[in-house]
């Protein structure tokens, strides 16, 4: 995604930060790469300092971790998201571990980016997250469309939410393909507004989908 | 490590041992399915509490989560660091207290059933018969792995050498009743009767406990083989990461040759901490990632492969990859982009692979007939395998090689990486 977008959305405003992240070589380094655009408000190495470091400052965006002492960045969202459901939160790791980056999504970040990620990459998904969108590396909608292949056949919950239209399982397919979302959309000959509506569509589907059926496919896909 | 999938007890889902959860895991059906499943068998002369009280013994304890951890060492430390959230635990009090209920629940049941059916009625047969029950299931339970550990955990061993008095006295007070109740006028039966009891209670007593005492010594044997294998890896893994420490010290002043050796590394690293099972090039994803681990270490251009599905190589597989490396260093090589991503998605009939980069790209009228590396490395060893091949470019817009092979050993579920022979 090297689509660093122009200044919208957060109207004038510089956005506030959290990172979070155990190992303060990182967060420095971000905290460098990102104080022209932002102000990283505060900073945090585990759970418990997370979650007050949150409270407190009320940031825009929280920059969080996967791993994490005291038991990752799921607990973190388990423990303020629903609290402050104006913090948006982007997930960041180097772990690639399917079920962590599902679970922390789950909990209710609204993307994932691996911690390679450029400074111009990284920036744009702050934004694209602030906004309220979806930021699904290529990793991710691999994850997703590997989640969603097998047929769900227990209807637990609105079928709805188990499937992926035909719409949507295309804008993926791009992304894992490394498409931007201005490139998706040029591709399938819609807006920019209509693939993030579809991203949005998904991450919704991918956080409320019936738990039986994507813990089935997280621990088959360990055993790969 | 291959070969047949083994039945475990969930103690992350239990209700009493787990034995429903990891059978319900095992079979594919709900943990409600399968506890409905034992409710009914009992109704049938007891069978299904029996057959749960066997399961119980004989499943090892399984805590998938932990095997899965167990291969992949990354992950492993987050989990030992707490870095990564614990998961199915429910409450350690509401748990027990629930359990507790429905155990006197389903007891004061059996009773009313029992007196109801007018079996065993006479109480020279029912009490020490529930006696002794109740003290059996009070051994066997102490001496369950999974819940002993909780116990344990919680601080609270002086309760669980109380159940374990408590469970043992039971059963001498119900050998007792059952001596003493029978009054046999023969005094040989009655010694003969006393010793057969006797014998039968040590062994239903310590039965459990030795049962456990040899798997967990097996257990034991195998985790040590494992942590000495792992500790060698390690050992290894350090000496290549500060090699390369010291190679981008050296070389600090090289930008390119700096960046190369830190992916390369982060690479390896990356592969052995949380892609566990890396069955080197026996299935399509490990395949593909070695062919272009190969091109980035030649070209130093990162390259990003996000494979879904995955299936054991054949020779079509084997040649499908072959075309894609050809792409990639193609794109490598000529299109100047700084990535290159490269996508796979196995489907039941056809495996869809796409080679991507936003370089320069080229118009494909262009291409002069004796630069053959498109036409006969990349579309003409797919086309031969009966696959198809479509090459996708424009000047300023990047290139894109679309390559599709149909897959003719299907094999249907091991897309999912079911089996992994």
């Amino acid at each position: 995604m090297t689509d660093p977008r122009p200044d919208r959305g957060s109207a004038g405003r510089r956005l506030r930060l959290v990172v979070v992240d155990d190992h303060a070589m990182f967060r420095t380094g971000v905290r460098s790469e990102l104080t022209a655009d932002f102000d990283v408000v505060e900073e945090a190495a585990d759970v418990d300092d997370a979650v007050r470091a949150i409270t407190t400052t009320r940031p825009d965006v929280v920059l969080l971790d996967v791993h994490l002492p005291g038991g990752g960045g799921a607990e973190v969202l388990r423990r303020t998201a629903t609290r402050h459901p104006e913090v948006k939160f982007l997930a960041l790791s180097v772990s690639d571990a399917a079920e962590d980056v599902i679970a922390v999504i789950r909990g209710g970040a609204r993307g994932y980016v691996t911690k390679n990620i450029t400074g111009s990459e990284l920036i744009a998904a702050i934004r694209r997250v602030a906004d309220n969108d979806a930021v699904f590396s290529p990793r991710l909608a691999g994850f997703v469309l590997d989640a969603f292949a097998g047929q769900f056949e227990i209807a637990e919950v609105d079928e709805d939410l188990d499937r992926l239209t035909e719409r949507e399982r295309e804008v993926m397919r791009l992304i894992a393909r490394g498409y931007a979302y201005k490139e998706v959309a040029a591709e399938l000959f819609i807006s920019i507004k209509t693939v993030e509506t579809h991203v949005s569509s998904v991450l919704r589907k991918l956080q409320l989908s019936s738990r039986h059926e994507l813990t089935r496919w997280a621990s088959e896909r360990r055993l790969l | 490590m291959p070969g047949t999938r083994r039945a475990f007890r969930d103690p992350a889902d239990r209700f009493l041992g787990g034995v429903a959860a990891g059978l319900a895991r095992h079979l594919a059906i709900t943990p409600l399915q399968a506890r409905v499943g034992f409710l009914l068998l009992t109704l049938i002369g007891g069978f299904g509490a029996i057959m749960y009280a066997a399961l119980w013994v004989l499943l090892p304890v399984g805590d998938p989560d932990h095997t899965a951890d167990e291969s992949a060492p990354g992950l492993a430390a987050a989990s030992r660091r707490g870095a990564r959230g614990r998961r199915g635990r429910r409450g350690p009090l509401g748990s027990d207290m629930g359990v507790a209920l429905s155990l006197a629940m389903l007891g004061v049941g059996a009773i009313v059933f029992f007196q109801m059916v007018g079996a065993w009625t006479s109480p020279r047969v029912f009490w020490p018969v529930a006696v002794a029950a109740v003290g059996l299931g009070l051994l066997w339970w102490q001496s369950d792995s999974g819940v002993r550990a909780d116990w344990l955990s919680a601080r609270l061993g002086w309760r669980s050498w109380l159940r374990t008095l408590f469970g043992v006295a039971l059963l001498v007070v119900a050998l007792w009743l059952a001596l003493f109740q029978a009054g046999v006028s023969d005094a040989l039966d009655e010694v003969l009767g006393a010793l057969l009891l006797a014998a039968t209670g040590i062994g239903l007593v310590a039965g459990p406990w030795l049962l456990r005492l040899t798997r967990e010594l097996r257990g034991e044997r195998a985790e040590r083989v494992r942590s000495q294998e792992r500790a060698d890896v390690a050992a290894h893994l350090h000496d290549s990461v500060l090699q390369t420490l010291a190679l981008i010290q050296r070389q600090s002043g090289d930008a390119a040759a700096v960046s190369h050796l830190a992916r390369t590394q982060e690479r390896e690293l990356r592969t052995w901490l949380f892609e566990p099972d890396t069955d080197d090039g026996a299935t399509l994803r490990s395949a593909l990632q070695q062919a272009v681990a190969d091109v980035e270490a030649a070209h130093h251009v990162p390259v990003e492969v996000v494979v879904v599905g995955d299936f054991p190589v054949d020779d079509q597989t084997r040649a499908l990859i072959a075309a894609a490396r050809e792409a990639v260093v193609n794109a490598s090589r000529h299109s100047g982009a700084d990535r290159v991503d490269v996508y796979v998605e196995v489907a039941p009939d056809a495996v869809d692979l796409f080679v991507r980069d936003r370089g320069r790209g080229f118009v494909l009228d262009d291409v002069a007939d004796d630069r053959l590396g498109v036409r006969r490395s990349i579309v003409d060893r797919v086309m031969r395998h009966g696959g198809s091949a479509d090459l996708r470019s424009a000047p300023g817009d990047g290139t894109e090689v679309r390559l599709r092979m149909p897959r003719t050993s299907p094999t249907d579920d091991d897309a999912r990486g079911e089996s992994t022979r």
